[in-house]
């Protein structure tokens, strides 16, 4: 290549000014001249054969947006329809499969692979110090198995939907709903297993594939947070996917395992149900809250106050969260006793979540703080989980639960979980990876704009929702009493700005893989392994297998933190024998 | 057990419903309790963020702030506080939650059939109401609650009450109203397409005026009703009234403890009876077990015939979902809720023996 | 190959091209699949476990029509291929062990051994099927019990005993077909002398899912089987 007689130090690369320069222009590539795992191979078939735990990130965090746009979708439809009390805007069978589909789709097909399946495919071997994952190609399996259950998801929905709700709750689903039950279970069983191997694929890599020097206390918290989401899948998963075969089986014929005119009991689903599903509502935080852990780390320049207590926490809430199923059922006429065990664990459940907070406050505190976007959605998501840890106390105390379960305070605690603690995590880890995923700056100011309209539009969606509740408004209402009609306009006019909020970053995201300015290898800067490449990171990760000497989030001068990229000379070929197909 | 509550007379907090029962203000003595906690937790976290965020802004672009090392004292303060908090939430949330699903032996029983998409309630005086139920104000009430097809929830806000209804078993409810007027009762289990509109209202009357509601449009009373369902359907001809029949006899067995021929013994309540209906062979009283090895011998010939036994348990779903017996007003409860696919919830022509042990039985 | 550059032994050299990419050697890359083996058997056991829970609860309510139901079941059968399952764990174990001391011959008679008992069992389950089938005892096509009625036994709940034993053993026949297709892959590798002594992690991993479908079996048979013995006697 011509590029010999410029060559730029990909160690310490110089990154020049795009304008003066025009990006993708060939004088920038003379310029620029670094093999990633973008541009080592081209076509579409390097892109669905690949191996590269990298690529295949980049695969589901296309998918995973498809689905999160279509669940907006159905969120909208139910905010415009709950905006005045009769049900006008669509008729009440429509409504039911909106709000059923919106959960299947949030939760199946958006929240669980959320960040373990994109953030976290991307940088559990980039942190570590591995090339890939232990099993790259049951990696690329589990996506198209998340792929294959999420056609029949989405033939259930073409062909008519369903209406469950997404609890599935029996005997309704079994017998009595004239919907789309069996195929939307088996989408949903199918896409189970895809969950199954990815935290499969992350335990055995955390096990085994850390750099020399990389101890398990010098690991990222990241890394433990979704270790511990990883349990949380191969431990609950398949209990979700044999319930919903027998409930197919139920379905189809009449085995009666459910079915209490057979003899079976009703109450038998809730139980297996709530097994997995409650410890997916950690599938689904946990990994943001590892997320937040770097964040708060990188732009307060601090180690985590009370590394330790975080990384166990996190265990803590794996291990905790398998014991509390039975708080959604304290009204389901399961015995006293049982409910009053449950809420006791439901309680001490809440404990390693406080001290995860308590901790990231504390590690603010004579820190060197900047506001940059991912910081924002932090400190949001510190902020909202809060509230949707403390509201989730009233629901645990029992004589409180019987009034709030099943009404608007319900809906309003969880979705402070799912999307002011979820949802913000992974908007801050997009914003915080951004630069090593695609080598570009989103644009900062657009960044922290559409993070306090995000922050603001969904306080004023959810929380009118809390006192809805209180006031008695049950939920999956299609028309509703009068008395609960000024809530809910509030609750529709934050979802707008909500909606409108979280389209800007999908805007200005796609905006900066083309026009964006070009990221050095370590732009914060912060500490962990994957800053050490350079962005995006060539296929092999490292030139070299990283040896680690020094525990994490030690901030030194940028200086210092030396570059383990690919060697020049091979920077601007192809590196033999690591090719991906 | 009841637990006995103190009396609480908190005013009425912005955003909640009326207060309209005895455990009304309990349970929103709790929430202000947790939302006083709430906002200490919350707004001490928001506060430490915003000054740390504000106090320790990053000054210079290259600044490096010394490493902090943790504080075991400080993790242990962390801890250990929000559980010693959290175990008073528990303990005051576990006695209200006995409080409201340990219905007092004092209390007036009332029987309430869910069905998609309606509520039916039955006095003991046997009126009858749909979407609508009529009560004392200042009475302990019971509510005994089944469902003909799917699980409901029954749940009157103003009273802070709430559990769900659900096929093949019994669910309890009570309440004590304390003022008159309408509330809302909801539905807030979904159960299907016209979820929404299966709510009513509770109305609480004086009990003048309700002693005048209920001479309004008497009927005969569930146990009247029951006592000829029993002799209509043959059971009286084995289980007598003053002579010890070829079944057992029913006089005085509510309640009381059942010597079983297995050796076992069971209190004969609610559960017990019904399923002695249901299914007679379950649990078999001492000393009956020949009259049932009879029946058997009946049963095997007949084959498909017996679905005929089936038939009237099933059918008066409709009109009497709410069965009486003769001792007192024990509902016996939907016995095949109605299905709405074809395909769906009939038992298969095939397992016509499967019904044997489900009808009536057999005289 | 940066591998052929150097000079190895034809062992290292065989086993280097068993490694893949992105493990740093062999050892490494044994541990992950061993180690990745045991969480999917993990997984599995979550899996059957959903069905245990089921039966434990119905077989606790409905202790007498379980054992009426299970007295219908072919104890011989079952207990044959209960000997059948364990002996084709002993060829297994056997076949690991001539993997690993390299005796390519023994390994595939072993392997072949194994494959031969497991279709052995699912032939007899097939027979057994036929038996349930021929008895209408199937539960969706032609339930009838005119067998032992206990005391406190019902149809609905006998007819959900042989619910759960379908679902059960089918699931587990599930697993054994699977299993002889791995079985086949192993064979068809072993026979073109893929492992050696240095490399044989698929053999070991195999052994183990096969390991674990029979240890469901040994709980599956007293618990579907045996019930009803004193039924019978």
């Amino acid at each position: 290549m011509s590029a010999a007689d410029t060559p730029i130090d990909p160690l310490n690369p110089v990154m020049p000014d795009p304008s003066a320069l025009p990006a993708d222009s060939p004088e920038w590539r003379v310029k620029f001249p670094h093999v990633n795992y973008i541009n080592a191979h081209y076509g579409i078939k390097s892109w669905l054969l690949t191996k590269d735990h990298k690529r295949i990130a980049l695969l589901y965090l296309a998918s995973v947006t498809v689905f999160f746009a279509l669940g907006g979708a159905y969120a909208i439809a139910i905010r415009l329809e709950l905006l005045t009390p009769p049900g006008d805007f669509v008729q009440a069978h429509t409504y039911n499969k909106l709000f059923t589909q919106h959960g299947i789709i949030m939760i199946f097909f958006f929240l669980i692979p959320s960040i373990p399946a994109v953030l976290g495919n991307f940088l559990v071997p980039l942190m570590i110090g591995a090339k890939d994952l232990a099993f790259p190609r049951i990696n690329l399996l589990s996506w198209y198995i998340y792929i294959a259950g999420a056609l029949f998801t989405i033939w259930a929905l073409l062909n008519g939907g369903i209406d469950t709700g997404w609890t599935f709750y029996v005997p309704y689903s079994t017998s009595f709903s004239n919907t789309y039950v069996v195929v939307a279970g088996l989408g949903i069983f199918i896409t189970g297993f895809s969950s199954i191997l990815t935290g499969l694929n992350f335990i055995v890599t955390i096990h085994t594939m850390r750099a020399p020097g990389m101890t398990w206390f010098r690991l990222p918290l990241f890394i433990w947070s979704t270790y511990a989401t990883s349990l949380i899948m191969v431990l609950g998963t398949p209990v979700i996917a044999i319930t919903i075969l027998l409930v197919a089986l139920e379905r189809l014929a009449h085995i009666g395992i459910f079915d209490p005119r057979l003899g079976g009991d009703p109450v038998l689903f809730q139980h297996m149900f709530w097994f997995y599903s409650h410890p997916a509502v950690y599938i689904m935080v946990l990994p943001s809250m590892g997320v937040v852990s770097e964040i708060v780390a990188t732009f307060s320049r601090k180690n985590i106050f009370g590394y330790s207590f975080v990384a166990f926490s996190s265990l803590a809430i794996a291990i905790f969260g398998f014991l509390v199923w039975g708080h959604h059922m304290f009204t389901s006429s399961q015995s006293v006793y049982a409910s009053m065990i449950f809420s006791f664990v439901s309680f001490a459940v809440a404990i390693p979540s406080a001290v995860k907070v308590f901790n990231w406050t504390a590690t603010l505190y004579k820190g060197s703080i900047s506001y940059d976007t991912p910081m924002l959605y932090a400190l949001g998501f510190i902020g909202l989980f809060t509230m949707g840890g403390l509201t989730g106390l009233f629901l645990a105390a029992l004589g409180m639960d019987v009034h709030l379960t099943d009404t608007y305070f319900i809906v309003a605690h969880f979705h402070y979980i799912m999307v002011g603690g979820a949802l913000m995590g992974y908007m801050g880890g997009l914003h915080y990876w951004w630069p090593k995923i695609t080598g570009r700056l989103y644009p900062e100011g657009w960044g922290r704009f559409s993070a306090l309209v995000i922050f603001v539009g969904f306080n004023l969606t959810f929380f009118p929702l809390f006192l809805a509740g209180y006031m008695g408004m049950p939920r999956r209402y299609h028309a509703y009493a009068e008395e609960f009609q000024v809530l809910n306009v509030m609750s529709t006019a934050g979802a707008s700005i909500l909606g409108f909020g979280l389209l800007i970053p999908g805007i200005y995201f796609l905006w900066s893989m083309r026009y964006g300015k070009f990221a050095a290898p370590n732009p914060w800067p912060a500490t962990g392994l994957e800053w050490r490449t350079l962005s995006p990171p060539p296929t092999e990760n490292f030139a070299s297998t990283p040896i680690v000497t020094w525990e994490a989030y030690e901030f030194r001068p940028i200086e210092e933190m030396e570059v383990i990229g690919p060697a020049p000379e091979q920077s601007s070929r192809p590196v033999p024998g690591l090719t991906t197909t | 057990m009841q637990i006995p509550l103190p009396k609480i007379d908190l005013p009425r907090l912005p955003f909640t419903p009326e207060q309209a029962s005895t455990i009304a203000g309990h349970v929103d003595a709790l929430y202000l309790y947790l939302i006083l906690i709430t906002l200490f937790f919350s707004i001490l976290v928001v506060v430490l963020i915003f000054y740390f965020a504000v106090r320790y802004r990053r000054r210079t672009p290259d600044e490096i702030p010394p490493p902090v090392e943790g504080s075991l004292v400080l993790e242990t303060v962390w801890t250990i506080t929000p559980l010693l908090i959290a175990m008073t939430i528990f303990v005051w949330g576990a006695s209200l939650y006995f409080a409201l699903y340990r219905p007092p032996t004092d209390a007036t029983e009332i029987f309430v059939v869910g069905k998609q998409w309606m509520w039916k309630f039955q006095h003991t005086e046997g009126l009858r109401e749909i979407n609508e139920l009529h009560v004392p104000v200042g009475a302990k009430i019971k509510l005994t609650m089944t469902t003909e097809d799917v699980i409901h929830a029954l749940a009157v806000p103003a009273f802070r009450i709430r559990a769900d209804v659900v096929p093949g078993r019994y669910t309890y409810l009570w309440f004590e109203a304390t003022k008159t007027g309408r509330f809302h009762l909801f539905c807030t289990e979904y159960c299907g397409t016209n979820h929404s509109g299966m709510n009513g209202w509770v109305v609480v009357q004086d009990p003048a005026e309700y002693q005048a509601w209920l001479s309004g449009g008497a009927s005969e009373s569930p146990a009247a009703q029951g006592e000829k369902l029993f002799q209509s359907l043959g059971c009286a001809s084995c289980h007598k009234m003053d002579v010890q029949g070829r079944g057992p006899m029913l006089i005085g067995l509510y309640g009381k403890p059942q010597k079983l021929d297995n050796g076992q013994e069971v209190i004969a309540d609610d559960a017990y009876i019904r399923e002695s209906i249901l299914d007679p062979q379950a649990k078999r009283v001492l000393g009956f077990g020949s009259v049932i090895a009879y029946i058997h011998s009946l049963a095997a010939p007949q084959g498909g015939g017996t679905a005929n036994t089936a038939a009237p348990a099933s059918g008066s779903t409709t009109t009497s979902g709410i069965a009486p017996d003769t001792q007192r007003s024990n509902p016996v409860g939907p016995t095949s809720p109605r299905t709405q696919r074809n395909t769906g919830g009939a038992m298969q022509p095939a397992n016509a023996n499967a019904n044997t042990p489900r009808g009536t039985p057999p005289p | 190959m940066s591998a052929a550059d150097i000079h190895l032994t034809d062992a290292e050299q065989h086993a280097a091209t068993a490694l893949q990419h992105h493990f740093d050697n062999m050892e490494q890359q044994r541990v992950a699949g061993t180690l990745g083996m045991w969480v999917f058997l993990i997984t599995e056991i979550m899996f059957f476990g959903g069905l245990f829970t089921a039966y434990v609860l119905y077989r606790t309510l409905n202790a007498a029509s379980f054992a009426a139901g299970s007295s219908g079941l072919n104890v011989k059968m079952g207990a044959a291929n209960t000997v059948v399952l364990i002996c084709s764990s002993l060829t297994m174990a056997l076949a690991v062990f001539y993997a690993q001391t390299g005796s390519r011959r023994m390994q595939i008679i072993f392997l072949l051994v194994t494959w031969a008992l497991g279709a052995t069992f699912l032939v007899v389950k097939g027979f057994e099927y036929a038996e349930k089938f021929r008895d209408n005892h199937v539960p969706w096509l032609n339930f009838q019990w005119e067998g032992k009625m206990p005391p406190g036994a019902s149809v609905p709940s006998i007819r959900m005993f042989y619910w759960i034993y379908f679902v059960m053993t089918g699931l587990h026949a599930f697993h054994m077909i699977i299993g002889l297709g791995m079985l086949g892959f192993l064979i068809y590798f072993a026979w073109r002398g893929r492992y050696t002594p240095e490399y044989h992690a698929p053999v070991e991993l195999g052994g183990l899912y096969w390991h674990f479908v029979d240890i469901v079996w040994i709980f599956l048979f007293p618990l579907l089987y045996l019930l009803g013995a004193n039924l019978t006697h």
